[in-house]
C-alpha cells in the first residue's frame, strides 16, 4: 500500500548550514494497518509524516502510494495536524467542505453531514471555530479529513494538545472510526499508551539524524483496555526502545 | 467607534451570548461626551468675549452661517461635490490597490517585478503629483480625483499585500492537503485571511482621501467644502471656515463608521481583545 524506501530529508537552516533530519527510512505499511510512529522530540517523525503527505519533497529516496511516487498532496491521503487548523472565518460545515470542493454540491453536503455525524458534531455544523472547545475543534479537523474518504489517514500528534479525558475519548472514537472505514492509518505520537492501544505496529524512531530504530508488532485483540497487563508490558518495552535515559 | 461597530456585529451560530446588544448604547454615547463638553466651553468663551468674534466665531454663529447657506441651497451642492470626488477617488484607488495588492501578495514573481517600483512611488509625497496631474488631466474634476486616488492607493495596497503575506502558513498547508485549486486557495484562504489588513488599509486610505480632497479643492475649485473654506478666508468669514471643518469631521466620521460597520459584519469570525471587552 504505502512504501517508503531509503527516504532522507535535508533542511538548510537560516545560516545556510545543512541538517539531515531523516536518513535511510525504509517502511512498508499494509492496507488497513495502523502504524504508530513514536520517538523523542526532534527525531524526525513529523517530517516523515509531512513527506508521506506530499507537503514536503524528499531529498533522497521515495514515498510510493500504491506504486505511484508521492510528490504533492493527493486526495487519497488525508491529514490531521497537532492543532485543528480550522479556517477561523468558516463554520464547521464549510471547513469540512474545503476537502471536497471538486465533488458535486449534493455529494458534498451528504459527505459532510455523514462525517459530522460520525465525529458527533452534527449540532455544531454552523458554529465558528472560536466557539468550539479544543476537543470539538480537533473532531472537526478529523471530519474534514474524513469527508474525502482517504485511503490513508495521517495524524500528527492529533490529541497531544488535549486534556487526558478528552484525549482518551478521542482515541476510542478514532478506533471506532477506523473500525468503520478501515483507512490505513499512520499516527505520530509521543504518547506511548496511545500507540499501544491503537496501533498494529509501533515504529520506534531515534534522532540525529532521524532513523527507524525498532519495529514492535502489537498482536492484542481490540478494543484494548488501558489497564490490561499486556498493554502495560508493551508500554514498558516501547519506553525501553526509546532509550529515554 | 470601533467598539460600537464590533459590538453591533452579529453572533453566528451558538448564540450563547445575546445580552451585549442591550448594553451597547452605554458605550456608544460616551464618545459624544467630549465633543459636547468642548462645544459648551467654546460657546461659553465666545459669549464672554474671550476671543475676538471676527477670528473665532461662536458655535451659534457657525450654525447660523451653515443654515443660511443651506437655505440658499448652496450647502448641499458643496457637500455633494466634495463627497463625489472622495467617492470616485476612493473607488478608483481601492480597485487599483486591490488588484495590484492581490497580485503582489499572491505571486512572488509579480512582487519581484512590481513592488520595488510601487514602493519607490510611495516615497513621492502625494501632493507632488499635483502639477503633473493638472498638466495631464486639466484643472477640473479628473485631476482632483486622480490625486485622491493616489492618496487612497498606497495604504490599501500595502495593507492588502501584507495581509496576504502574513497568512498563517499552517492554514495554507491545510488548503494544499485539501487539494484546493489556485482560485479556491485565493478565495477561501488568502483573501479572508487578508481581509482584516485590507479593512485597515481602507480606513487609512479613506482618511487620506478626505485629506487630499481639501488639498485639491484649495488649489482651485468652484464648488466643494474646500472651496467654501477658501471663500470664507477671502471674504473674512471665519464661521464658514469652521462650519466647513465641522462638516469635514462629520463626513469623515460617517464614512469611516460605514466601513467599520461593514468590517464588523465581514470579520465577525475574529476572536480579538476588543470583542472580549464588549461581551465581558
Amino acid at each position: 500500500m504505502l512504501h517508503i524506501a531509503a527516504l532522507s530529508k535535508r533542511f538548510e537552516d537560516t545560516a545556510g548550514v545543512r541538517h539531515l533530519a531523516l536518513d535511510g527510512i525504509d517502511l512498508a505499511v499494509r492496507e488497513h494497518e495502523i502504524v504508530a510512529l513514536v520517538g523523542t522530540s526532534g527525531c524526525g517523525k513529523s517530517t516523515l509524516l509531512r513527506l508521506v503527505s506530499g507537503l514536503e519533497r524528499p531529498s533522497g529516496g521515495a514515498v510510493r502510494l500504491q506504486g505511484r511516487a508521492v510528490t504533492r498532496p493527493t486526495p487519497e491521503v488525508g491529514m490531521v495536524f497537532q492543532e485543528p487548523r480550522l479556517m477561523p472565518w468558516l463554520n464547521v460545515r464549510e471547513n469540512a467542505r474545503l476537502a471536497v470542493l471538486d465533488l458535486p454540491r449534493d455529494v458534498q453536503d451528504r459527505r459532510i453531514a455523514e462525517a459530522l455525524e460520525k465525529v458527533g458534531l452534527s449540532a455544531f455544523a454552523a458554529a465558528l471555530p472560536r466557539q468550539l472547545s479544543g476537543g470539538m475543534a480537533q473532531r472537526a479537523a478529523i471530519a474534514r479529513a474524513l469527508v474525502r474518504r482517504p485511503k490513508v489517514l495521517l495524524l500528527d500528534e492529533p490529541f497531544s494538545a488535549l486534556d487526558s479525558f478528552t484525549r482518551q475519548g478521542l482515541q476510542d472514537h478514532l478506533a471506532a472510526l477506523w473500525d468503520d472505514a478501515r483507512f490505513t492509518l499512520l499516527l505520530v505520537t509521543h504518547d506511548v499508551e496511545e500507540a499501544v492501544v491503537l496501533a498494529d505496529r509501533i515504529v520506534v524512531m531515534r534522532g540525529h539524524p532521524g532513523h527507524v530504530h525498532e519495529c514492535i508488532d502489537i498482536d492484542l485483540p481490540r478494543p484494548r483496555r488501558r489497564c490490561l497487563p499486556d498493554v502495560q508490558a508493551l508500554k514498558e518495552r516501547v519506553i525501553q526502545a526509546l532509550d529515554l535515559s | 467607534m470601533i467598539a460600537a461597530a464590533i459590538a453591533r456585529r452579529p453572533r453566528a451560530g451558538g448564540g450563547e451570548r445575546t445580552a451585549p446588544a442591550v448594553r451597547l448604547p452605554r458605550w456608544r454615547w460616551r464618545g459624544i461626551v467630549l465633543p459636547l463638553g468642548l462645544l459648551a466651553v467654546w460657546q461659553g468663551l465666545a459669549v464672554t468675549g474671550a476671543f475676538p468674534a471676527h477670528l473665532v466665531p461662536s458655535p451659534a454663529a457657525v450654525v447660523g452661517e451653515l443654515t443660511w447657506l443651506w437655505r440658499r441651497g448652496e450647502l448641499l451642492g458643496h457637500i455633494g461635490a466634495t463627497t463625489w470626488r472622495v467617492a470616485m477617488g476612493f473607488g478608483a484607488g481601492t480597485v487599483a490597490a486591490a488588484l495590484l495588492g492581490a497580485l503582489t501578495g499572491y505571486s512572488r514573481t509579480a512582487r519581484a517585478y512590481l513592488d520595488p517600483t510601487l514602493q519607490a512611488l510611495k516615497a513621492v509625497p502625494s501632493l507632488a503629483w499635483v502639477p503633473l496631474f493638472i498638466l495631464w488631466f486639466g484643472i477640473f474634476e479628473a485631476s482632483k480625483i486622480a490625486l485622491i486616488a493616489v492618496g487612497v492607493f498606497f495604504p490599501v495596497y500595502l495593507n492588502l499585500m501584507a495581509g496576504i503575506l502574513q497568512t498563517d502558513r499552517r492554514l495554507v498547508e491545510v488548503g494544499r492537503i485539501c487539494g484546493l485549486s489556485r482560485l479556491d486557495m485565493v478565495r477561501r484562504v488568502l483573501v479572508p485571511a487578508a481581509l482584516p489588513g485590507f479593512f485597515t488599509g481602507l480606513r487609512a486610505g479613506l482618511a487620506l482621501g478626505w485629506m487630499f480632497v481639501i488639498a485639491a479643492e484649495l488649489m482651485g475649485a468652484s464648488r466643494g467644502l474646500g472651496f467654501l473654506m477658501l471663500d470664507g478666508q477671502m471674504t473674512g468669514r471665519p464661521a464658514i471656515i469652521v462650519g466647513a471643518l465641522v462638516l469635514f469631521a462629520a463626513a469623515g466620521k460617517i464614512s469611516d463608521a460605514a466601513i467599520t460597520a461593514v468590517a464588523g459584519r465581514v470579520l465577525a469570525w475574529q476572536d480579538g481583545f476588543g470583542a472580549s471587552q464588549e461581551t465581558a
